[in-house]
């Protein structure tokens, strides 16, 4: 997020009007972040690898693990991530089936990979725009692929955030499963 | 090992809570372990010693990005050209260092390589073939601009005044460039500097180079770096082997800065 400081363009406008500011004066303040865009880049193009490294790897051993099966969706994940979604807002009653991972689980987490190589993608087509014009005209040309890469960046820090109120509500033994691999389930 | 085998059933509970345990514990500490390394990562990195204002393993990856991709440069690797009523009327102006110092009438750029060292004026560049180019200009700071601009290739002004040359074979590594006052300079690699978009500016949006915020007389537009490489009012040109100075590259930015 360093490397999105400047000049205040990253807001959601209509016409004259400004609904949305992501980076408004007091966001660079709080966590420091004027004159500070040269060591953000830095750090952010020597990030990119680990990104695209453990992003490889992840797939790789989800493929070859055969974990695969509990992260793709399946024909009822979409009917199903519904019931999950009025369930945790606590509109329903209905409990959702579950298995390793919930439908909604599963689309969200497939839809993660895919952005994650649709980060990979944007971020090249802006950072070698002129190599690689083709994979930016691909993107729709250097601005559009520098707000899909925005757009894209801003949705990991709402899958972030979800994410993590989510392990919190699921409580501590959730949090334990999700280190070790398995979960002790108590017969009654 | 099947988890049947691990965790025998039945009776035998005493054991199966070792086993369990000793497993918890066992993720706990590769779990520990493995948040330890990307926060001893980061401590590392920002105790490093600097250089050019950027701690050295980040300087580092990034002549390890500039090796890797400055292997995608070509000549035949072009910024997308653009139509002329796609260009912007009011160019942004987005800096202003080394423009201070008023420039006289009979302004001259200082050019060195090797052992060649003389004076050319702007009359004389003109009389080299006129490139237009409209072009995405590209801003780190994360604005870009379709903008208009005429002048000469460089690699037409290297090759009429012979200069660039370090043997018969050989072209030096770098360009250094600086404005007349010397506040601004920029460092540029060969391949970066003859490509066949790289040129010298003497006018913009058709008309004549006036207006000093926009770095009249004569400026550099290279469309395969970042804005900050276009260095207005060329002074001094000098050809080197070794990096010459760059100022954003002194506030901790990449050198190669390559598109």
């Amino acid at each position: 997020m360093l490397i999105y400081w400047a000049n205040g363009i990253y807001k959601i406008q209509v016409g004259e009007t400004v609904i949305f500011k992501f980076f408004p004066q007091w966001f660079y303040q709080f966590f420091g972040l004027s004159r500070q865009l040269g060591k953000g880049m830095a750090w952010h193009f020597a990030t990119m690898w680990l990104f695209t490294i453990n992003g490889i790897l992840y797939v790789l051993y989800t493929i070859f693990s055969g974990e695969w099966r509990f992260v793709l969706p399946t024909k009822y994940s979409l009917k199903e991530s519904w019931q999950v979604v009025l369930y945790d807002l606590g509109i329903s009653k209905i409990v959702p089936p579950q298995d390793k991972y919930n439908a909604a689980q599963r689309i969200v987490y497939t839809l993660v990979v895919i952005m994650g190589f649709g980060s990979i993608l944007t971020g090249w087509a802006i950072f070698r725009p002129v190599q690689l014009s083709w994979l930016t005209t691909l993107c729709g040309g250097y601005k559009a692929a520098r707000l899909e890469h925005f757009a894209l960046t801003i949705t990991f820090m709402l899958f972030f955030i979800v994410h993590i109120l989510q392990v919190i509500k699921a409580g501590w033994q959730n949090f334990l499963s999700m280190i070790t691999g398995f979960e002790i389930l108590k017969k009654l | 090992m099947k988890s049947e085998d691990r965790y025998p059933k039945k009776s035998e509970h005493i054991r199966l809570d070792n086993y369990v345990r000793r497993d918890v514990i066992k993720a706990l500490l590769g779990f520990g372990a493995a948040s330890i390394v990307p926060i001893g990562i980061w401590k590392w990195i920002n105790a490093s010693p600097y250089l050019n204002n950027t701690p050295a393993p980040l300087r580092k990856t990034l002549e390890f990005n500039e090796r890797l991709t400055s292997k995608l440069l070509s000549d035949s690797h072009l910024a997308p050209i653009f139509s002329k009523s796609e260009a912007v009327k009011n160019v942004r102006v987005n800096g202003n260092v080394g423009l201070a110092t008023p420039v006289s009438e009979d302004y001259k750029i200082k050019i060195e390589s090797g052992e060649k060292k003389f004076e050319v004026s702007l009359d004389e560049l003109k009389t080299l073939p006129k490139q237009e180019i409209i072009f995405e200009f590209k801003c780190i700071e994360g604005w870009s601009q379709v903008q208009h601009w005429g002048g000469v290739r460089f690699v037409d002004v290297m090759n009429h005044f012979k200069i660039g040359q370090k043997d018969a074979e050989n072209l030096f590594e770098y360009v250094g460039m600086e404005t007349p006052d010397g506040q601004y300079f920029v460092g540029i690699d060969i391949p970066s500097a003859v490509h066949p978009q790289t040129i010298l500016a003497y006018e913009m949006n058709g008309e004549p180079l006036v207006d000093k915020k926009h770095g009249s007389p004569l400026r550099l537009i290279i469309p395969v770096k970042y804005g900050y490489k276009s260095l207005k009012r060329v002074g001094i040109i000098k050809f080197t082997d070794s990096r010459p100075r760059d100022y954003w590259a002194m506030y901790g930015y990449d050198y190669f800065a390559g598109l």
